[in-house]
């Protein structure tokens, strides 16, 4: 009987030790199924992520709108926006341009920003919007620079999507706007914030 | 019969039952400490990367916004390492002759990315998703602690269960406006509470439902 109890108190002991060092393990840690840009040796490339297969089309991926999707209608720049002009889209392409365009062309669209600052040997300077010839493009020609790159400029168009892109064409376009308006065009308190800067800082004309 | 055992055993025995419970107890103790502590959480502990990428200089000296390589941080589950293209975008301009930057060169030209060693690596049972933290004004600081900061990346915060379950309970104690969420100056004012109340609100954040065991484990 005594030893009966005993050899249960044993087990049960041993039963919560072998309980207790199960739960050290991390099989549940790491399991093995595929996330998001993990390594993969079952692929040439060595990526989880697999490209789309050529020619092929995502459901809900159709781009069948030549000028929406391409900024070109018959190989030519289309001039007229695809999307209806807001003030929305005006508003999302000014923080879009900050996020993705400022680095190099500058904040009001100078070609001063970070990059071409810090970039002292770059080849070529990244564009002001303000020349005669780039305020003459059509808007469809920006959307195409942001979609295929242009010079040295790499393509954007994994990072921003169709819609931000055409957001971003309106947007440099109000970039051209500022660097050109005539001064009776502004609203009473504009013209006082300039008048103030202009005293404040004895700014470039 | 003569005694087996000397007076003296009575004080050794009492003494090993007292120094038995302090050692049960003192273990539990430092076991539950360290595993809270830096040592195993790995907190402050920078991870060598193949290349020394420094947020502290593209993110605080150069200004660039955490999204133009975390670009789908806001659409997504995962913020997105950024593909070498990416870093191309500047650096086929911008310290072209720089040894530090080989393997990117190296990775654009044979289309191999490029090893990264990850820093928030969150168990296989959690489901974090960035969109969803981002689009209800939570900000990028409040979980990557100082990242403007950091000339190599380290891990902020410990990722513990609790630790998420101390926002997913009181949201309210670190929401932010959804303007401030990719500002890294960004100070929680001094009524952060009432302000976060009313954001918590206004931002639809069902309170309720975040801390079902399945917000996180699926």
């Amino acid at each position: 009987m005594k030893q009966t109890r005993r050899r249960l108190l044993a087990l049960i002991i041993a039963t919560a030790a072998v309980m207790s060092l199960a739960g050290c393990h991390t099989d549940m840690w790491h399991q093995p199924k595929l996330k998001a840009q993990s390594a993969n040796n079952f692929f040439a490339d060595g990526k989880t992520d697999r490209p789309l297969v050529t020619n092929s089309v995502p459901v809900g991926y159709l781009r069948d709108n030549e000028a929406f999707y391409t900024g070109k209608v018959a190989n030519k720049p289309v001039a007229q926006l695809p999307v209806p002009l807001t003030r929305e889209l005006l508003q999302r392409g000014q923080e879009r341009y900050n996020v993705f365009c400022s680095p190099c062309h500058g904040k009001v669209g100078d070609g001063q920003g970070m990059i071409a600052q810090r970039g002292l040997a770059l080849r070529r300077p990244p564009a002001t919007f303000h020349t005669d010839r780039l305020r003459g493009m059509p808007v469809g020609y920006f959307y195409d620079v942001i979609t295929n790159g242009f010079g040295v400029m790499y393509s954007y168009a994994s990072r921003i999507p169709p819609e931000d892109r055409w957001a971003i064409a309106a947007y440099v376009r109000v970039l051209q706007l500022s660097q050109y308006a005539k001064t009776n065009e502004l609203t009473p308190e504009d013209l006082r914030k300039l008048q103030e800067s202009t005293t404040n800082t004895e700014s470039k004309p | 019969m003569p005694q087996v055992f000397h007076r003296s055993s009575n004080t050794l025995a009492r003494l090993s039952i007292v120094t038995g419970a302090a050692l049960l107890v003192s273990s539990v103790l430092i076991g539950s400490n360290l595993s809270r502590s830096p040592y195993v959480t790995q907190v402050g502990a920078p991870v060598d990367q193949p290349v020394p990428f420094s947020h502290k200089h593209h993110v605080k000296e150069l200004g660039i916004d955490c999204r133009y390589c975390h670009s789908t941080v806001e659409t997504s589950a995962v913020a997105s390492v950024p593909p070498t293209h990416t870093c191309m975008s500047c650096h086929s301009q911008v310290w072209t002759n720089s040894p530090l930057l080989e393997p990117v060169r190296q990775s654009y030209l044979n289309g191999t990315p490029i090893q990264w060693n990850k820093v928030y690596d969150l168990p296989d049972f959690v489901y974090f998703n960035h969109s969803i933290h981002v689009q209800k004004g939570i900000g990028c600081n409040t979980c990557h602690g100082p990242i403007h900061e950091m000339n190599i990346t380290y891990k902020a915060q410990p990722l513990s269960m609790s630790w998420c379950l101390d926002c997913h309970r009181q949201p309210e104690k670190y929401i932010r406006p959804k303007e401030e969420v990719f500002n890294y100056n960004y100070q929680p004012p001094a009524n952060q509470m009432e302000l976060g109340k009313k954001l918590v609100q206004e931002y639809h954040v069902k309170k309720e439902q975040l801390t079902n065991c399945s917000i996180c484990h699926r």
